[in-house]
């Protein structure tokens, strides 16, 4: 019998989402008899216990400190801790974390600590034998998926791409019980000073159902502004390839990709973009993606639903004039 | 590893800067010459396609600079680490010609395939024979493998602070600090130095080498360091994760191509069809 410990994600006083779907990645590989506990870090686990426990875990352990405030975010080093010293504790066959701000400081580190090796990024995951776990996981920017095995005999630590499975939930509630926070929790080298919000004007880019996207073919700063226009016509947001956003042309708050933000709309409309894999995962969970596009071999058209080959500024003029005509009748 | 050297003031006198950084193969490859060799699991290089240096890592390079650049009085050096194989001179010899002073090479044949543990026991046993450094800085993942955790193993390893994500960083007289990118806004925080930063695209462009530039780096000879010079043990690069399978994945091209009288009418007819389909 071997022991899966998810570590929870908390949006303030609850457990996210993506904290059901790493109980599910833990039911996939898990085996009969298998023991699937979650741990709740925070300064506060009492208010967050409850919604851990309706994942259907086996077991919730709750850990106290107030150096676990926001989950230690921006230094990391106590949930680090706190999470080593659970499995010294506990010696799971795995760790499975977030592919988040969260999980990817923190799985590593935790992962350097406690042996077993490291995979980042999971978008499968299935059991070999010796209970060890294969893995699969995009590579060179999305261009690949490799598949591998742990082939230490340590810990398994490993982040899971969050919305790859569907979360889990339990009839009962799972017994909750708490964990004493190891000493060196509160031993904190790097602090973190304040975290300042530079929220968006009008719709959050992760919550449009419409997103306007412009790449390195708009060759300056001014589309951009057709292209805010244009979004904000269409109740959108705006987005862009991190090489228009490294070139000054948009703020990088804007930015779509493996390494910005990702997107989900109805319906992504790119300009000038040509589809780099690195882009694209940031935007493929959008039901519908449309390119613009002069280059007719461009990779974007491989994942487009509805394309134009053509120049970005006239095809814009003529969908401009189209969507006004429209809101007009 | 290093505290920074200071006068009778207190005031900073030198600071010893490390920047880690890869080979890595072009990342702007066009996906349709983007090709998996799977008996040997590894991408073949398209002909006449010389690798780069990884582009996170050039965005480290260039925060070290600016580190230079705004140190004043302070003497600033800056080594560049890369471990790997079949090194590019005139690629790994970049960072040089942006304004690096000493490049160190720890280049061995078993480094080709080395996962990113092995690689972080690797650069910390070359961060310990060529330091003490005051900060460490790289980029915050690789194009190549996508992993984003040596450093923060790296960090581990060596006992030190890590901040990750740098979009901007500053050189204190208690230590660093630094504004780390989020997805909505950053955060500033700080850590004692010695310290691990790594550095993110948001930092801004990495400055393009000068003629002068370029010139001293091509008198420069690097440092070239095997695994035994660091006593690096077989221990050390066995291997965490094995790499089972390595492929491209099949995507069917399905895309409806909109046309019209010309392109203005193409883009008509594109909202038009998004309508059709309840889109906008």
């Amino acid at each position: 019998m071997a022991i899966l410990l998810v570590v929870a994600e908390l949006n303030g006083n609850v457990v996210t989402e993506s904290t059901g779907e790493l109980v599910a990645a833990a039911k996939a590989v898990a085996s009969d008899g298998d023991e699937i506990v979650v741990a709740v870090l925070s300064d506060d686990p009492a208010i967050v216990g409850a919604s851990a426990a309706g994942l259907g875990a086996d077991r919730v352990l709750t850990v106290q400190h107030e150096a676990l405030a926001e989950m230690g975010a921006g230094s990391f080093e106590a949930p680090v801790a706190a999470v080593t010293a659970i499995s010294n504790s506990l010696s799971p066959a795995a760790i499975l974390l977030s592919k988040s701000d969260f999980g990817s400081n923190v799985g590593p580190r935790v992962a350097a600590q406690v042996g077993g090796g490291f995979a980042q990024d999971c978008i499968g995951l299935s059991s070999a034998s010796n209970g060890r776990i294969s893995v699969t996981r995009p590579v060179y920017g999305g261009n690949a998926l490799a598949e591998y095995v742990f082939s230490g005999d340590g810990v398994q630590v490993l982040t899971v791409r969050p919305t790859i499975f569907d979360p889990a939930s339990g009839d009962g509630a799972s017994p909750i019980e708490s964990f004493d926070a190891p000493t060196d929790v509160g031993k904190i080298s790097a602090r973190l000073v304040e975290t300042i919000a530079e929220e968006s004007k009008g719709v959050r880019l992760e919550d449009a159902d419409v997103v306007i996207s412009g790449g390195r073919g708009l060759g300056g700063p001014e589309p951009f502004e057709q292209l805010q226009a244009l979004a904000d016509v269409l109740g959108g947001a705006l987005g862009a390839s991190r090489a228009a956003c490294d070139a000054g042309w948009i703020d990088h708050s804007h930015q779509i990709g493996l390494t910005g933000k990702s997107v989900s709309p109805n319906v992504y409309i790119t300009f000038g973009i040509s589809g780099a894999s690195q882009h694209m995962a940031g935007c493929s969970g959008s039901k519908v993606i449309v390119a613009v596009n002069k280059d007719a071999d461009a990779n974007i058209f491989k994942d487009a639903r509805f394309g134009v080959v053509g120049d970005w500024g006239k095809v814009l003029e003529g969908f401009r004039a189209a969507v006004d005509d429209l809101a007009v009748s | 590893m290093g505290v920074l050297a200071t006068g009778t003031r207190g005031e900073i006198l030198a600071i010893k800067i490390a920047v880690c950084v890869k080979q890595v193969p072009d990342p702007d490859t066009p996906p349709s010459a983007f090709i998996v060799d799977e008996s040997t699991k590894r991408v073949v290089p398209p002909p006449g396609t010389p690798p780069v240096v990884n582009g996170f890592d050039l965005n480290a390079t260039e925060a070290a600079l600016l580190l230079k650049d705004a140190a004043g009085g302070a003497d600033v050096e800056i080594t560049i680490i890369a471990v790997g194989s079949e090194f590019v001179m005139d690629v790994v010899k970049r960072p040089l010609s942006m304004g690096a002073d000493e490049l160190v090479l720890v280049d061995d044949p078993s480094l080709e395939n080395l996962d990113a543990f092995a690689t972080a026991r690797v650069l910390a046993k070359t961060i310990e024979n060529q330091g003490p450094f005051d900060v460490v800085l790289c980029g915050r993942q690789a194009s190549d493998w996508d992993n984003g955790h040596v450093p923060l193993v790296l960090s581990e390893i060596l006992g030190l602070p890590c901040i990750s994500f740098a979009r901007n960083i500053q050189i204190t007289d208690s230590g660093v600090r630094v504004e780390r990118s989020l997805t909505d806004g950053y955060q500033v925080v700080e850590a004692p130095l010695p310290a691990v930063v790594t550095v993110t695209n948001e930092l801004g462009e990495p400055r393009y080498p000068t003629l002068r530039g370029i010139m001293a780096a091509t008198r420069k000879t690097p440092t070239t360091l095997s695994l035994g010079d660091i006593g690096v043990t077989n221990e050390d690069v066995a291997p965490s994760l094995e790499l089972t399978r390595l492929f491209v994945p099949e995507s069917e091209r399905n895309v409806e191509i909109i046309s019209g009288e010309d392109e203005v009418d193409a883009g008509r007819q594109l909202a038009l069809r998004l309508r059709e389909e309840n889109l906008i």
